[in-house]
């Protein structure tokens, strides 16, 4: 159903009552992030439905409130896939959550972010006003690229009302493998397999194992299997799907425990970085880290930052202080003006990603 | 493109007549020894690869170091002095175009390649450095960068992230957007900011993806790390003649649809098929409406298992002939064409003038027949080339600018053609950028809302609007005054009044 209009008045009316709102799409995701201050909810769960697709063009839109199982079923029908395995977590994602938070699965390092994806969007900014960038095609240079500006945006620029997207053709075989390693062992064979062009889409390490997906032709993935395989086993189809997805949702046991959860973006080859109590799940060819530690946030961040990369305290926090890696001032300063310039009263999703923010 | 007398520009940024002397004097001050003022030297600035628009700078500076970019922002946003920032000039939309009383910062000297990291496939170059020069840098460790706009041996890495260049390959290997982690910059104001990270994402809104592409308007770009790939095992080609234009689309869609992703998809039509051949004889069949070249690559086993399957799609999609190359100098042979196509059909005609619309695939045969049919009306010729796989589409219109009228002439019919692009879903610019060239055709696409976003984005990273003023993004007035109708969705304001 498009309820654009309705949606449109909804932010009018918030805007001239000054009442900030917090969007709200299936909830799958709302752990994530600052809390957000508001004084009501914009719910956009009604603006549902796709709106067009054409495989051969590799290119779907969708309105924001589709729920992301009824996307991928809708392409899975076509033999095609969002390229970015994105995670339903508790189940209920929407396509516009999934947008806005910007977070993508296993395949991630092979088959590009969310962002990566996006095409052109339909914003709905704070100052009522409904706006389109970027289009249905791959190429397209007209303008800034406000489209992908909005993955990760975290809602605080605006209502991304619909949204168009890369799609690839699912793989003829997907086969997983497994292998006894430790870490310094595991991120050796990464680092050097990711040199090679092996059809690889997915790898997860507990500590003592590596597992490994391959994804691409009959031929090239039993190459691949032979050649990378040595003492490995493969698993049972079914397993596979559940593994990844598993790791996807964070339904390992890993991820169910108390302790905060941290996400670490690194640059792949680095070494496991030894903070207090640290209990690391490496995923992304070793470029993601899911990390339980008894360190301190400052800690965290400084760790992350030494090597190149960033830190964000996913899961098990309150939701009032710090959860992404701290941005140097200028950058922050920038952040402002941008969000003020979309949102110039600020009534979208304040406070999500900084505070004041 | 061959020279072309210059054109009177309608360009309105905010300038005075030339830069003072007391500027220019700070200046050398500042920067001594990088700062060119004479018309002998400034000239070989007065364009890019746009070369119908020329002006000859006032001042041109080259500084050598980061410390000596800072210092001329600050003295140029001191003295309220635009800047313009140039690559290697290699760019087709005037974005590079000197703006009359402002400054030209050609970054060329910023070519040395500070950082290979193997390990984490990952190079750290400045902004001058040649897209080529990184690939053959990482050659030895099996690594390449994957996007080759066809410019690559001249066209540096900073003005690839200016401008998003793409290439041949983004079908499967995406634009520059897909292919930089992070870059560096300056602001106007000379701050300096890294947007991206050395890991696969950055904190905060993702400024990496908003910046790239946005055409020396934001900040000027002192490092980028790019991403490297591990370069395939082996990559083959084939080639397909249709006898009509359509078939030849249909096929794309076919291959695409049985799920197969090519390195390379590219579509040629007769008149450009016969002037590649007449330039490079690449062995292209001269009778035939359109011909495609369809590269796989991958690793040996994936590649031998597709190539035999395209080439069974290709046979059915009714080809009159199907060849693949045998080795790798047949590869070449095959691409020899393509890769010549423009200056192919330079040779055809005093001027060509490139377009770069893109539009959804499926509308390709109808969007060729209104080119055709307006080349009648205009008369004057095409050739068409097309990045087929993504829908980036480059007719090449013959001209010759001592004819009086006719650069107008050649100019009023590509935006006829880019308006076309825009009605059927698609965009003005592919890959080349909107510069100074495509600021009307971006009326069209647009609307008064969107244009006012972006310059408001425009400001909250150059609040004194200094970056390549007046560059990229069309005036709200400009638009106005243009009466350009925008068009969206292929719907045109007010449907039902008639039009003539």
């Amino acid at each position: 159903m498009d309820c654009a209009t309705s949606l449109k008045e909804q932010v009018i009316a918030a805007k001239a009552a000054a009442t900030p709102l917090c969007i709200v799409g299936g909830g799958s995701k709302a752990f994530y992030g600052r809390k957000v201050q508001a004084g009501a909810e914009l719910d956009v769960r009604q603006h549902a439905g796709i709106v067009s697709y054409e495989p051969t063009e590799l290119v779907v839109t969708a309105r924001c409130g589709t729920t992301l199982a009824e996307l991928e079923s809708v392409l899975a029908e076509h033999g095609q896939m969002l390229p970015f395995e994105p995670p339903h977590f508790s189940g209920g994602a929407t396509v516009g959550g999934m947008v806005a938070a910007g977070l993508s699965g296993p395949r991630r390092p092979w088959g590009g972010a969310v962002r990566d994806a996006v095409l052109g969007v339909t914003l709905l900014t704070g100052k009522g006003e409904i706006l389109r960038f970027g289009g249905q095609v791959m190429k397209n240079v007209a303008g800034y690229d406000v489209s992908r500006l909005l993955a990760g945006s975290l809602g605080g620029l605006g209502v991304i009302l619909e949204v168009s997207l890369r799609v690839l053709p699912r793989p003829v075989v997907e086969i997983s493998l497994v292998q006894d390693a430790d870490a310094t062992t595991a991120l050796q064979r990464l680092t050097a397999w990711q040199g090679k062009p092996w059809p690889l889409t997915a790898s997860l390490h507990d500590g003592e194992r590596l597992w490994l997906r391959l994804s691409g032709t009959e031929a090239g993935v039993a190459a691949a299997r032979s050649s990378l395989g040595g003492e490995s086993e493969t698993c049972g189809n079914n397993m596979d799907t559940a593994l990844w997805q598993n790791v996807r949702d964070q339904r390992l046991p890993f991820f169910t425990q108390q302790q905060p959860l941290w996400r670490l973006s690194v640059p792949p080859a680095t070494q496991a970085l030894m903070l207090p109590g640290g209990q690391e799940l490496v995923e992304w060819g070793g470029a993601q880290r899911w990390l339980h530690t008894d360190a301190t946030a400052e800690q965290v961040y400084a760790a992350a930052s030494k090597v190149g990369g960033h830190a964000t305290l996913f899961r098990g926090h309150e939701g009032c202080g710090v959860v992404f890696q701290p941005m140097a001032a200028p950058l922050l300063a920038l952040h402002k003006r941008l969000k003020a310039s979309f949102d110039p009263a600020g009534i979208f999703n304040s406070g999500v990603m900084v505070e004041g923010l | 493109m061959s020279e072309t007398s210059s054109l009177t520009l309608s360009l309105t940024p905010p300038l005075t007549p030339s830069v003072s002397s007391n500027f220019l004097m700070a200046l050398h001050d500042s920067v001594p020894g990088r700062v060119l003022t004479s018309q002998e030297a400034c000239r070989p600035y007065e364009c890019d690869g746009l070369s119908a628009y020329r002006h000859t700078p006032d001042v041109v500076v080259l500084p050598e170091t980061v410390d000596e970019v800072r210092a001329i922002l600050r003295l140029c946003h001191a003295h309220n002095v635009p800047v313009v920032a140039r690559g290697a000039g290699t760019g087709l939309a005037g974005g590079a175009l000197p703006l009359q009383g402002g400054v030209l910062l050609g970054m060329a000297k910023f070519n040395r390649i500070l950082n290979i990291d193997a390990a984490n496939r990952t190079a750290r170059v400045q902004p001058g450095v040649r897209n080529l020069a990184i690939s053959e840098a990482v050659a030895a460790q099996g690594l390449y960068y994957a996007p080759d706009p066809s410019s690559q041996i001249a066209c540096s890495i900073g003005g690839n992230v200016a401008e998003n260049s793409g290439g041949v390959h983004c079908l499967k290997y995406g634009l520059t957007v897909h292919n930089v982690l992070s870059v560096t910059m300056l602001t106007m104001e000379g701050e300096m900011l890294t947007l991206g990270s050395a890991a696969l994402d950055a904190p905060g809104l993702d400024l990496l993806a908003l910046f790239t592409g946005s055409e020396g308007l934001l900040g000027i770009i002192t490092e980028v790390t790019v991403k490297l790939l591990p370069r395939p095992e082996r990559a083959q080609v084939l080639l397909a003649a249709y006898d009509d234009v359509e078939k030849a689309g249909a096929a794309v869609a076919t291959i695409i649809a049985a799920g197969v992703i090519p390195a390379g998809l590219e579509m040629m039509d007769n008149p450009a098929i016969r002037a590649a051949e007449a330039f490079v004889h690449a062995g292209y069949p001269e009778d035939a409406a359109a011909i495609l070249l369809c590269e796989l690559d991958g690793t040996n086993a994936e590649v031998s298992e597709e190539i035999l399957r395209v080439r069974e799609l290709l046979v059915n999609s009714g080809a009159t002939e199907v060849r693949t190359a045998k080795d790798e100098a047949q590869r070449m042979k095959f691409w020899a064409g393509r890769k010549n196509a423009f200056p192919a059909v330079g040779r055809l005609s005093p001027d060509y003038y490139c377009m770069d619309g893109t539009i959804p695939r499926q509308h390709l045969a109808h969007v060729l027949g209104e080119i055709a049919r307006l080349s009648d009306e205009y008369g004057l010729k095409v050739a068409n080339v097309f990045h087929a796989g993504d829908g980036n589409l480059h007719p090449l219109i013959l001209y010759d600018a001592n004819t009086p009228g006719e650069l107008e002439k050649t100019e009023a019919f590509g935006r006829r053609i880019l308006e076309l692009c825009v009605q059927v879903g698609g965009t003005v610019t592919g890959e080349h950028g909107v510069g100074v060239e495509k600021l009307d055709a971006m009326c069209s696409q647009f609307a008064a809302p969107e244009l006012a976003q972006f310059h408001a984005i425009k400001a909250a990273f150059d609040p004194a609007g200094l970056l390549n003023p007046g560059k990229a993004i069309p005036t709200l007035h400009r638009c106005a005054e243009m009466g350009r109708m925008h068009v969206h969705g292929g719907a045109l304001p007010f449907p039902e009044l008639p039009r003539f």
